[in-house]
């Protein structure tokens, strides 16, 4: 059984057509996968290679390039938090923020809750820096916060459904 | 005279992000001013602006889309470079998501000028919300036929919009790194030349462009050229390569200010205005001890240079690498400098891309270096190593590809060069008493 569905596919199918080489839909499909698997596995990237003409090493050169896919051995938890370390919110407390949350989820940056809702990150500069100290909660962002308001929304998100965020 | 804005004069509308709404608020005249016009005259008019781009390089865009070759057969793209990753700016953010279509009308309007049938908007991943604004708006736009095959009934003028996710990786904002990554490759920045008006996406011809830039276009098409100019500081005299800086631009203040946020003022404000008067001067009632006068790749100024004027000069004047983006960041007196440059190194060594051995060990070494400095195991012949590294590294010694070098240089330069004593001062005092500062607990 392939892992990647019709439906996938054809949206995959459907990215090609806006660029003139089928190599350039690799981001957007990258991005559909993880959605859908929460990380990008082996499988996946086999059939993603056959699917745009390329060989399997050069999905995987390029999808390592980027920080932002996650093997099968580290799958995302159903939300990903980003916190700012970069200089404007490091002024305003960004790497307090980012300690205080580790303590309180008891993971490390890069780890992901047992509980499998919560995966924390670092981040460079969000593009928020009016908001510092930022996190990104998948891709939107909360500022300025503190502590406290940090651990609340966090909680909120923990108790959610099961419902992916990215 | 007051300054009216320009870029965000429609900003707070209700409903602005809707077609109708901006429609009703002038939006898309230019457009149609535009298509009255050749694609020439719409090029020579930017000319004459003295527009120079908004992305970090200030290269006058004008003469940019000059170097594209001429009769052309195509495709030639257009490539919005909405990446926004330089430590502390995020005016971009502020235009796509509050007033996309002003965006999209400049991206259309440039489109039409350099025979591009296709833009793409690469867009870091992180900016959500504008991706959704964006996406909503473009739909739109195919829908009311200023997408799509001829555009507002001007036969022969095609154009598709499509916005290209990124992935979290400060090099594609270098415009080649850009079209790597666009490409599907990793986002490592091409040898130039052939510069991409050459040899672009895909091979072919490529006009890379800052969204701000592209927001500028259409309002110099819908005033003209004399009324860009009217805003700004013009050529210095005594400068024969100044080329001026006209228009509106839009400061991003961020760090130990009251208010921090986007202002959108005439190019040129001296730096201790943008604090005080818009910025509400700094917080809590300390003063600034240094500031970034255009994101943290430019190095800083010190607390007796802030009268210096925000243009594409004036932070050069002082020894900064340039107005960058024009990203202020201000840092009170109460902040070590070594904690600020240690994580300015720290970001650089985490987003070198690595192709170049200067760069990658260079930035590397000077994190390595740095941390060991704040963990209080520094010593005085650190500083000099730090200025060793910083001056070899980077476009303007020659030895890398891209500028990520230069600018992972100027914060180590300025700030040793500036800031000297109180380096100094750190590492002694620290070695003596065996200080306890704690390692930061992120040191990937
Ligand atoms: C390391 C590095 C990062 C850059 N990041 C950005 C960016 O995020 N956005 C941007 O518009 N330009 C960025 N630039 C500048 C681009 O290379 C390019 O000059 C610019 O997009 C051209 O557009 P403009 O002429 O309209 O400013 C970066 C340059 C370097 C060297
Ligand atoms: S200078 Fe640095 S970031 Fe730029 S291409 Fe070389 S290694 Fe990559
Ligand atoms: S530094 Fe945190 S958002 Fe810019």
């Amino acid at each position: 059984m392939p892992i990647l569905t019709e439906t996938m596919r054809q949206e995959i199918e459907a990215y090609t057509q806006r660029y003139a080489t089928r190599q350039a839909a690799l981001l957007p499909a990258l991005h559909l996968i993880q959605r859908h698997f929460h990380c990008v596995p082996l499988a996946a990237i086999e059939e993603l290679a056959d699917f745009l003409g390329l060989h399997p090493a050069q999905v995987h050169d390029t999808l390592s390039f980027y920080g932002f896919f996650r093997d099968e051995k580290h799958p995302l938890g159903r939300h990903r938090v980003w916190v700012c370390r970069s200089l404007p919110c490091m002024l305003r407390g960004g790497e307090q923020l980012l300690e205080d949350l580790c303590h309180h989820l008891g993971i490390q940056p890069g780890q992901t809750t047992s509980d499998g809702s919560i995966t924390l990150e670092f981040a460079e500069c969000l593009g928020a820096c009016e908001l510092a100290p930022c996190i990104l909660i998948n891709d939107e962002c909360h500022g300025p916060l503190d502590s406290d308001t940090a651990r609340n929304l966090i909680e909120k998100l923990r108790q959610q459904g099961a419902e992916h965020g990215i | 005279m007051e300054f009216e804005p320009v870029l965000l004069r429609h900003i707070a509308v209700p409903g602005i992000q809707n077609l109708e709404v901006y429609q009703a608020h002038g939006g898309y005249n230019a457009l149609h001013q535009a298509l009255e016009l050749s694609p020439e005259q719409v090029v020579q008019m930017v000319k004459e602006s003295g527009l120079r781009g908004r992305g970090g390089a200030g290269f006058p865009t004008g003469i940019k889309w000059g170097f594209l070759p001429k009769d052309h057969p195509g495709p030639i793209y257009l490539c919005v470079n909405a990446d926004e990753s330089e430590p502390g700016t995020f005016c971009n953010r502020v235009l796509m998501e509050g007033d996309p279509h002003q965006v999209l009308e400049g991206t259309i309007i440039s489109a039409y000028a350099i025979r591009a049938r296709v833009a793409y908007i690469y867009l870091r991943y992180e900016y959500g919300k504008s991706y959704r604004v964006l996406q909503r708006a473009i739909d739109e736009l195919y829908k009311n036929g200023f997408l799509g095959r001829n555009i507002l009934g001007k036969a022969g003028f095609d154009l598709d919009i499509y916005i290209h996710r990124g992935a979290g990786a400060y090099i594609c904002g270098e415009e080649t790194g850009l079209i790597e990554s666009l490409e599907g490759k990793r986002a490592w920045p091409r040898i130039k030349p052939p510069f991409p008006a050459v040899q672009g996406l895909f091979q072919k011809p490529t006009i890379v462009n800052n969204v701000e830039t592209l927001a500028c276009v259409k309002h110099i098409v819908e005033r003209g050229p004399t009324w860009f100019r009217s805003m700004g500081v013009p050529p210095d005299p005594n400068n024969p390569r100044d080329l001026g800086s006209f228009g509106p631009k839009l400061y991003c203040l961020s760090g130990h200010v009251n208010q921090p946020g986007c202002y959108e003022l005439p190019l040129g404000i001296p730096a201790r205005e943008l604090i005080e008067k818009y910025g509400g001067g700094v917080w809590q009632g300390r003063r600034a001890k240094a500031i970034i006068p255009g994101g943290l790749s430019m190095g800083f100024m010190t607390a007796e240079e802030l009268d210096t004027p925000l243009d594409f000069n004036g932070p050069m004047r002082v020894g900064c690498l340039g107005l960058g983006t024009a990203a202020v960041i201000v840092i009170d007196d109460r902040t070590s400098m070594v904690d600020v440059l240690y994580n300015s190194c720290r970001f650089f060594a985490h987003e070198s891309c690595g192709q170049c051995t200067p760069c990658r060990e260079g930035t590397a070494w000077m994190a390595k270096i740095l941390a060991r400095i704040r963990r209080g195991q520094g010593y005085l012949d650190d500083l000099d190593i730090l200025l060793e590294i910083a001056n070899g590294i980077g476009i303007i010694p020659g030895t890398t590809i891209c500028g990520l070098a230069d600018g992972a240089a100027w914060p180590v330069k300025t700030a040793i060069t500036k800031f000297r004593a109180e380096f100094e001062e750190y590492i002694r005092n620290s070695r003596s008493r065996q200080a306890s500062i704690l390692a930061p607990l992120t040191t990937h």
